[in-house]
């Protein structure tokens, strides 16, 4: 019998997901619907003797937490919509210097300032495409409290592992939700650690990508002294204009998470093996989807479900096995339909994809899914 | 007063003109890039504007040793 | 060739222009860094994004060259994460007090243990001569081809305003004064910063026909007026010069000791 259950909010489960993981640099800026996260930070980090700041911005947030990994901590950031875009410059940062560290977004009604306090989730691409140039992007959704602790501390570990900003991609449906979790369960995850230097200083060559395509950037104040610059630049660090080198370190940026998508991606499936209909959910909409699909079933249905839990890289592979034995595809998600452009393509004309997109601010129900469902495959 | 010989970097330096202006003895002249050219070194009283006032590193001075004459 | 102990020499030379004064700042700095004897592997240097920021890529240290206005939010992550490490954040004047003004003033506000540089040359620089909140009035910038019609900050007063507990002023001019305020405010446990009045003869100095590095560097010490001389002066006489020297010392304790404390007291509230 578990003796360590607590009725948690998804925000809280995540603040405790990343201190499990070793998170123990917190900077941020408070924003609806994420700040629980940073209260926890405040209080929790301490304790642990991590550093919690409240920067005067959201921008500075995000350069606060890279400086702090530059040194070794593992640090984590947490926003929303409008936050999330004028975090988008220094993400793009962090990617190019190969910098690990997590921003949260629970996502909440945009544009703009759109619906502080009600769901969405419009930063499908925003979360892989929102800064300027090319990179490979990793973005995790969870649509539990448990699920929040798990994969905030996932995606520490691959943070630490791609030397890459992860976007824990959150909403607020998922985010103030009480739910019960297991704490002793949940903190037997997994940690992982970055790989640190064990050359000579004098032999270290920062951006030097290991068997991955990862570089090994040893903690600032260790000895092996380096530049790190947003410029592009070579093996060494330092900027270049030489094509070679400047196309060798942009097509590492994008594969070293796409060569590496089988150890990163991540989905559930329920009742797939007969299913000849597939809703695909994620996040917090995945949640009525899946009672949507229960329903269903219960009326003899053969209906399966999807859910993508990376959402970048997307699970590709596995969705493409489905195919064949499914005529229709029902993507149901809270933005005018982002991710199911990347179902779509996936599909490629093969299986027809259609979709319930649901943009009221609201939380979408069961009975809409239903209804979606006998429209479109009936 | 301690001696020095002045070496120039012509790799670094870009001719600016600064070590040439600010020489309190004119102990420069311009070659024809703008460079200085060390033309009245026995002038130098060893001041270092010009060592302080280089953007570029190109302008060192160097202790002399024992014995050695700094080419005054 | 000359070898610099805390510079990359194989760096050189550097990118800027003939007489920009930035390679004058970089070795003022590098004499201090010296005369401190600072350890190298324990020393950050941080930097934004401008002709001045390309500083630290010269300097053999741990060197972070940041995004545009935010290297004083970065180095805020590296003290506070690690604050056994000596951080300096080298910026220009459109980077410290344009896009970076609000991480200027909280930092300040914050007392938090970093050096700041500011290599004031009046101008933007990188992009071609554009007109920055430290322009002078009147002075003529690509987008001020009439004069600057803006009125300007004073970068000391906002420092000290803001709450900087070191604020010193000097110039490429004064580049001995410069190293020895530069190795003062070192000795400031919160947050100091030193202005370095610089001059790029391209950007600002052509275009406001003052022409030739040396005079370019003279009109600057043509408007300087020493802090001791300045206090038997009066506010006429001292209208459009420039304060140089120690400005303001007030020593407090630095943040990152402060945030010690907070952790001694989480750490006994979470044993109980």
């Amino acid at each position: 019998m578990a003796n360590n259950v607590k009725l948690l909010q998804g925000n809280e489960a995540c603040a405790l997901g990343a201190i499990h993981a070793g998170v123990r640099f917190y900077a941020g800026y408070p924003i609806t619907p994420s700040t629980e996260i940073a209260e926890i930070m405040a209080e929790e980090l301490p304790k642990y003797g991590g550093k919690f700041i409240q920067m005067e911005d959201e921008l500075a947030s995000m350069a606060a937490v890279i400086g702090a990994s530059l040194t070794g901590e593992k640090a984590l950031t947490a926003t929303s919509g409008p936050g999330f875009s004028l975090k988008q410059e220094n993400i793009g940062y962090a990617a190019m210097a190969e910098v690990p560290c997590v921003i949260v977004n629970v996502q909440r009604g945009g544009p703009s300032t759109g619906l502080p306090t009600s769901p969405a989730q419009g930063e499908i691409y925003q979360s892989k495409y929102g800064s300027h140039g090319d990179r490979g992007a990793i973005v995790l959704t969870p649509s539990s409290v448990p699920e929040c602790f798990r994969l905030a501390a996932r995606a520490v570990n691959l943070a630490e592992k791609y030397m890459t900003p992860v976007i824990l991609l959150t909403d607020e449906i998922v985010g103030h939700m009480r739910e019960a979790i297991d704490l002793d369960e949940a903190r037997k995850a997994e940690v992982w650690d970055r790989k640190k230097p064990d050359c000579k200083p004098e032999d270290y060559v920062p951006y030097q990508p290991d068997e991955n395509g990862v570089p090994i950037l040893a903690p600032f104040g260790t000895g092996y002294r380096y530049h790190v610059t947003g410029l592009t630049h070579n093996k060494t660090g330092f900027s270049t204009m030489v094509p070679s080198e400047v196309e060798e370190v942009n097509w590492r940026l994008v594969n070293k998470v796409e060569q590496n998508a089988d150890d990163i991606v991540e989905w559930e499936e329920v009742y797939t093996d007969d299913a000849e209909t597939l809703i695909l959910a994620y996040g917090g909409a995945a949640r009525a989807a899946r009672e949507a699909v229960e329903e269903l079933r219960a009326q003899g249905e053969k209906v399966g479900m999807f859910r993508p839990i990376s959402i970048w890289p997307f699970p590709e592979r596995a969705l493409k096995s489905l195919l064949p034995k499914v005529n229709t595809i029902l993507v149901t998600e809270m933005n005018a339909g982002q991710l199911a452009q990347e179902v779509e393509r996936i599909a490629g004309g093969e299986t027809k994809v259609q979709g319930l997109f649901v943009i009221d601010g609201e939380i979408m129900t069961p009975e809409e899914i239903i209804e979606a469902w006998q429209g479109v495959a009936k | 007063m301690a001696a020095f010989r002045k070496e120039i970097d012509l790799n670094l330096c870009k001719g600016c003109g600064i070590c040439i202006d600010i020489c309190p003895k004119e102990v420069y002249d311009r070659d024809p890039l703008g460079k200085p050219i060390m033309e009245r070194d026995e002038n130098c009283i060893y001041c270092k504007q010009c060592l302080l006032h280089c953007p570029d590193f190109a302008i060192e001075f160097i202790p002399l040793k024992e014995g050695e004459a700094d080419g005054k | 060739m000359s070898h610099k102990k805390y510079l990359r020499n194989n760096k050189l030379p550097h990118i800027w222009c003939p007489g920009c004064g930035n390679g004058i700042v970089l070795s003022a700095f590098e004499r201090a860094l010296e005369a401190a004897d600072v350890d190298k592997d324990k020393t950050v240097i941080v930097s934004g994004i401008g002709c001045s920021s390309r500083m630290p890529t010269y300097m053999d240290f741990n060197t972070l060259h940041t995004t545009h206005g935010r290297a004083l939010a970065f180095a805020t992550g590296v003290k506070l994460a690690h604050p056994e490490l000596e951080v300096f954040v080298v910026m220009g004047d459109g980077d410290a007090t344009a896009i970076g003004g609000n991480h200027l003033i909280h930092a300040a506000r914050r007392n938090i243990g970093l050096n700041a540089i500011v290599i004031n040359n009046n101008i933007y620089g990188m992009t071609g001569g554009q007109y920055s909140p430290l322009t002078p009035t009147g002075m003529k910038a690509t987008t001020a081809p009439y004069g600057m019609v803006e009125r300007n900050f004073d970068l000391c007063e906002l420092a000290k305003a803001a709450g900087a507990t070191y604020v010193a002023r000097g110039t490429v001019y004064h580049a001995k004064q410069l190293t020895d305020l530069i190795l003062e405010s070192m000795e400031n446990k919160g947050f100091s910063l030193v202005e370095a009045v610089s001059t790029c003869p391209v950007g600002f100095g052509r275009r406001n026909k003052i022409r030739g590095n040396y005079q370019l560097m003279e009109w600057v010490k043509d408007q300087c007026v020493n802090v001791k001389a300045a206090a038997k002066k009066t506010p006429e006489e001292l209208e459009h010069k420039i304060l140089i020297g120690k400005i303001h010392h007030a020593p407090a304790e630095e943040y990152t000791a402060c945030y010690d404390k907070i952790i001694a007291i989480a750490e006994k509230e979470a044993k109980r």
